[in-house]
């Protein structure tokens, strides 16, 4: 048999595998904004590192509360506040269950993973930081795990480390427990890297960062959408994710914090909701997580986050990522085949993210002519620009994959790349 | 649907690649940084100033075609040019790539420019086009810090 002729069994081998369990199809078809047509082709979105699309069922949650559950939570008597309420609560439950956390009090609803950052350098950095401390973070770090320990750092007096990163994007551990003492109060990584896919190895990292110490602060903004997070195995202190990433609506997010390390915090905001009871000489605040969560939340958009981790749970995060897998490798080949492409971001660990560059042709040029094509990608710095530094490029141009994408895309994605070079050789 | 050719034209394409004026300028008096906070492109933009005329220009950074070839065509149309020129020219180069004007009604010091028609199709690359100019106005007026497109 020749090469070519098993490649092509192994295909059709692999391609009734996934139909038996994960029918592209049909999952195509819960997702309405995907069937247009962009630039007169069919759209190939391949942005989704930026933020996914929306099932039906999600865009539904939110018209659904907004026509029969609208009411105001936690301060009502009234029918709609209680149901409401309910509704609220119950999608904390699921968050709890999906991050595999102990108690739902430990999920604080945050507008996104920047916000629950922010929050955790705010409280829980400004009582543990001090004068001559040290914040560690990583070279692959996304500008939101960067600036809140940067103000952190800069108010405090503190120093902000940054642990390297080997060639192909993965985290140098050596470095990184060089750069652990006595004086890392607080060390924040992402699980996977926004820019290059590499995911990190979490479990060394908690232990390493524990053995100091150190609270341990994770973004997860690009884990949660591909890999089962389980924040009891993991240990971590706290854990942050956006859910317009997971396909849910932009604007909510979650902060899962140990309850021991909420319960200590200052609170972050102040205002409703938040209080126990108030007086203009002294307040007390209220519980975790409620004392973290000031003024009326977005509801519907915890509600609809509710409805996205349903969906997601549904179809199985091992069967998405056992499909985003062949993806990736399956663009990674293709990718790698066309001259004059290199591919930034190679670690052994990775998500479906490719990150490229093309020989004399900036990424921003790449984008445009790839959306004539219909082609939906990123490019640019990816708000990680010392890790665009640590590769000598100003940008790169990144498609990210997500779990409706399929092998014809990535077939469109080759074809409008050879254009590229048509177009600007 | 706009034509890609009409944005990537040959001429935009040919100082993209071999971009005039691309060095430092060693007998600059004026310089001045531009930078596209969402893409990344960074120029540096300097200049030898004679009184009010632009005796030298030249410019180095990175960026996408667009941007590229619009500084390189940039220094060489405002070289030996006064300040007040450069304004008009560039108040003619803008309006070329935001679409008000065509190149019907552009004087000729300005044909050469027309060559970035194309990007009026394109509204986010506005910006890639008039960067460089951008910047060479930061330096005209002797700024320090850095402009942005933002």
């Amino acid at each position: 048999m020749t090469l070519a002729a098993k490649h092509q069994v192994a295909d059709v081998t692999t391609a009734q595998t996934r139909s038996a369990t994960y029918d592209l199809q049909k999952i195509r078809a819960d997702f309405p904004i995907l069937h247009q047509r962009v630039n007169d082709r069919p759209l190939v979105y391949l942005d989704n590192a930026a933020t996914t699309q929306k099932p039906r069922l999600v865009i539904d949650a939110i018209t659904r509360y907004y026509e029969s559950g609208n009411a105001n939570i936690h301060r009502g008597v009234h029918y709609l506040s209680q149901h409401a309420t309910q509704e609220y609560e119950a999608c904390r439950e699921t968050v709890r269950w999906f991050l595999n956390a102990a108690d739902a009090s430990e999920i604080v609803f945050v507008r996104g993973a920047t916000e629950g950052i922010n929050l955790v350098a705010q409280t829980l950095g400004r009582t543990r930081v001090q004068s001559g401390d040290e914040v560690l973070i990583t070279a692959m770090e996304h500008h939101s795990n960067i600036v809140p320990w940067q103000i952190l750092c800069g108010e405090k007096g503190a120093t902000l480390r940054v642990a390297p990163i080997n060639d192909a994007g993965e985290l140098i551990l050596d470095e990184f427990v060089r750069l652990l003492g006595p004086r890392t109060k607080i060390v924040a990584v992402p699980h996977v890297s926004n820019a290059l896919g590499t995911i990190n190895p979490l479990h060394r990292i908690v232990e390493l960062a524990h053995r100091h110490n150190a609270a341990i602060v994770v973004d997860g903004a690009q884990s949660v959408p591909h890999l089962s997070v389980d924040v009891r195995g993991l240990d971590c202190d706290f854990y942050v994710f956006s859910g317009h990433k997971v396909y849910g609506p932009t604007g909510i997010g979650v902060l899962y914090g140990k309850a021991a390390l909420l319960d200590a915090m200052p609170p972050y905001q102040g205002g409703g909701d938040m209080i126990r009871s108030v007086t203009f000489e002294k307040t007390t605040y209220n519980k975790t997580p409620y004392k973290f969560e000031a003024g009326t939340p977005d509801i519907s958009g915890v509600i609809a986050l509710g409805a996205a981790i349903n969906y997601v749970n549904e179809l199985g995060l091992d069967r998405i990522e056992i499909h985003e897998q062949d993806l990736l490798r399956y663009a990674t080949e293709s990718l790698s085949a066309i001259p004059g492409v290199r591919l930034i971001g190679t670690a052994k660990e990775k998500t479906s993210v490719l990150s490229f560059v093309m020989d004399g042709i900036h990424p921003h040029d790449i984008g445009t002519i790839l959306d004539e094509e219909g082609i939906a990608i990123r490019t640019g710095h990816h708000c990680a620009q010392p890790l665009m530094d640590r590769f000598g490029v100003p940008a790169t141009a990144r498609a990210s994959f997500g779990l409706y994408n399929t092998r014809e895309e990535v077939n469109t994605l080759v074809k409008g790349i050879e254009r590229v070079r048509e177009v600007l050789a | 649907m706009p034509d890609l050719r009409e944005l990537y034209q040959d001429v935009i394409l040919e100082h993209s690649k071999a971009p005039r004026n691309y060095r430092e300028l060693g007998a600059a008096n004026r310089k001045a940084e531009g930078f596209n906070p969402l893409c990344g492109d960074r120029y540096i933009v300097y200049l030898d100033l004679d009184g009010d005329a632009v005796r030298d220009i030249a410019f180095q950074g990175s960026g996408c075609a667009i941007s590229k070839a619009s500084a390189s065509l940039m220094t060489q149309s405002v070289k030996g040019k006064t300040r007040s020129q450069i304004e008009e020219l560039f108040d003619d180069f803008h309006k070329i790539v935001t679409g008000e004007t065509t190149i019907e009604d552009s004087a000729s010091e300005v044909s050469k420019l027309s060559v970035f028609a194309g990007v009026s199709a394109y509204p986010v690359r506005v910006k890639c086009a008039t960067l460089a100019w951008h910047t060479l106005r930061a330096a005209l007026a002797g700024k320090g810090e850095p402009v942005s497109t933002e």
